[in-house]
């Protein structure tokens, strides 16, 4: 299931996610910006995000939300989060400068 | 190739979906945000406008020249902080090309869409950003006053920092052995497990240097924000130094006596306190109470954050009513985003963003012992709700790696969002 999911936000990310979502992807992104840093690039204990391949972030967020990767607290807030805005969050960070 | 592609969606996106028939009333040219109050709401819904709508042109008003935030402010409490380190210049904002005034807003007339400052300057604006905070309720327990919170400090409204430094300087002094009582208010309230952080940290500090002194929280409430996780952290941390009496078994302080340093209870019992550090009841601040109803906070649409009295004025922060959501600094953060981009939208003529707010707060209960609560919340039917089996607070039990990365996780959140703020 999980792995239909991926698929699923995977191919929104690389078709051009919906463009609802695309739309969101700054305001929801802004989340991620009080831990991960201005522009995403990490703060302290915190890994930057920006500029990582879409895939990729997906892929995590993914994992986090369906309980198969850890987190300290990644887990908790990826759950509140639907495909749509994982794969528009995902688009928008991987186009940030690193 | 994804980037590339990504790119090019979110510019189509940028132009947005205009509403049917739209009439943008700034197609073109810039339009005025004014943004009253520098702290969380208002210093992050400056930024943000700058950032994100660069056509906008934004003046922000705020009485003090530096910002003391209260998150971290436990940490002096707890002599792990320097006041410096949670003091911030607006500089960075004006750098961004932010309008800074230091006076304070003394009235608002949304139909001349204008702002009067105490100086006697004017400011017209086309969107008005509300984020003034709270004011204390003066009076809501007996004796309570201005003048009493110079002996019995709330250190609950920053300001200068006088008040934080009043009481830690007041804990400094205080001999091994005595007693550090705590009044505590009733829901709403800023930073709902702020109390029980600020226990920890004063727990923390005497556990160290005055090992034989004790801390009586006296609580108008039955129960508290990350409470199971708090109390697990106490018992582990500082043994019977921390006495939580909650409002059943006669928690509530309904009276003070600041020159004889007692904190009288519902029932009639007095509590000799050796340091008081009374937290009282609160509400939006002057500038907004005109917009509030009779709980005193601010009723706002929970998509723009305007003011149900008032549409054009975007009432963000503490001051708002926005419960379920916390009083808390990520949440005035995240929704004075939403706030500013839906003024952006409705001066184009545009639909406001669908929202999805989100919160993290968390707390340090002793050294490298880190906790949190994470909240996502939308806009459904019945107003703001938490998204189903999302968030929650930090899994419980001995888990000192848990503790001590949401420690330095804390740490993180602090700089990232200071800096996002005022960087």
């Amino acid at each position: 299931m999980l792995r239909t999911g991926v698929a699923l936000v995977l191919g929104g990310v690389l078709a051009g996610a919906p463009e609802m979502a695309a739309a969101q992807a700054p305001l929801v992104a802004e989340g991620c910006i009080g831990c991960h840093g201005p522009g995403a690039r990490g703060s302290g204990s915190v890994a930057g995000i920006a500029g990582r391949d879409a895939r990729e972030i997906a892929t995590a967020l993914m994992a986090f939300r369906a309980g198969e990767r850890t987190g300290t607290i990644m887990n908790r807030i990826a759950k509140g989060y639907t495909d749509a805005e994982i794969a528009a969050v995902a688009a928008y960070l991987a186009g940030l400068r690193r | 190739m994804s980037n590339a592609l990504t790119r090019r969606t979110l510019l189509a996106a940028a132009a947005a979906a205009p509403l049917a028939a739209p009439l943008p009333l700034r197609a073109q040219g810039s339009a005025r945000l004014v943004v009253v109050g520098g702290g969380f709401g208002g210093a992050s819904a400056a930024s943000f406008a700058r950032r994100a709508y660069p056509w906008l042109t934004v003046t922000l008003v705020e009485p003090l020249t530096r910002f003391v935030t209260c998150p971290y402010g436990n940490l002096v409490l707890g002599g792990e902080r320097r006041m410096e380190q949670i003091t911030h210049s607006y500089d960075g904002l004006r750098a961004r090309g932010v309008t800074v005034v230091h006076d304070r807003a003394a009235a608002v007339d949304p139909a001349a869409r204008t702002v009067r400052l105490a100086g006697g300057q004017t400011l017209a604006y086309d969107r008005l950003i509300l984020a003034p905070g709270i004011a204390l309720r003066w009076g809501g327990i007996e004796g309570y006053d201005e003048t009493a919170s110079a002996r019995m400090p709330h250190a609950w409204v920053p300001g200068d920092g006088t008040q934080t430094r009043t009481l830690r300087r007041m804990l400094e002094e205080m001999p091994d052995g005595g007693v550090v009582g705590m009044a505590i208010p009733a829901n709403p309230f800023r930073c709902p497990p702020g109390p029980y952080e600020r226990i920890s940290m004063i727990a923390h500090y005497l556990k160290r240097q005055k090992p034989r002194s004790k801390i009586l929280a006296l609580d108008a409430k039955e129960g508290f924000s990350k409470q199971p996780l708090f109390q697990e952290g106490w018992a582990a941390l500082y043994g019977g130094m921390i006495e939580w009496v909650p409002a059943s078994r006669d928690g509530k302080v309904v009276k003070v006596d600041p020159a004889a340093m007692v904190l009288e209870t519902e029932f009639g019992t007095k509590h000799r306190v050796a340091v008081a550090n009374v937290i009282p009841p609160q509400r939006a601040a002057d500038i907004a109470a005109p917009f509030a109803d009779a709980s005193g906070w601010v009723q706002v649409d929970p998509t723009t954050f305007e003011a149900r009295t008032a549409p054009g004025v975007h009432v963000v922060g503490d001051a708002n009513n926005g419960a379920p959501m916390p009083k808390s600094g990520y949440v005035a953060n995240s929704t004075a985003k939403q706030a500013v981009a839906s003024a952006a939208a409705l001066l184009r003529g545009e639909r406001p963003p669908e929202p999805v707010y989100f919160n993290t707060c968390y707390s340090h209960v002793g050294e490298e012992y880190g906790i949190s609560v994470v909240n996502i919340f939308r806009v459904g039917p019945q107003g703001i709700a938490e998204v189903p089996d999302s968030g929650g607070i930090s899994p419980r039990g001995n888990l000192p790696d848990q503790r001590r990365l949401e420690a330095l996780h804390a740490d993180a959140w602090y700089s990232s969002i200071t800096r996002d703020m005022f960087g």
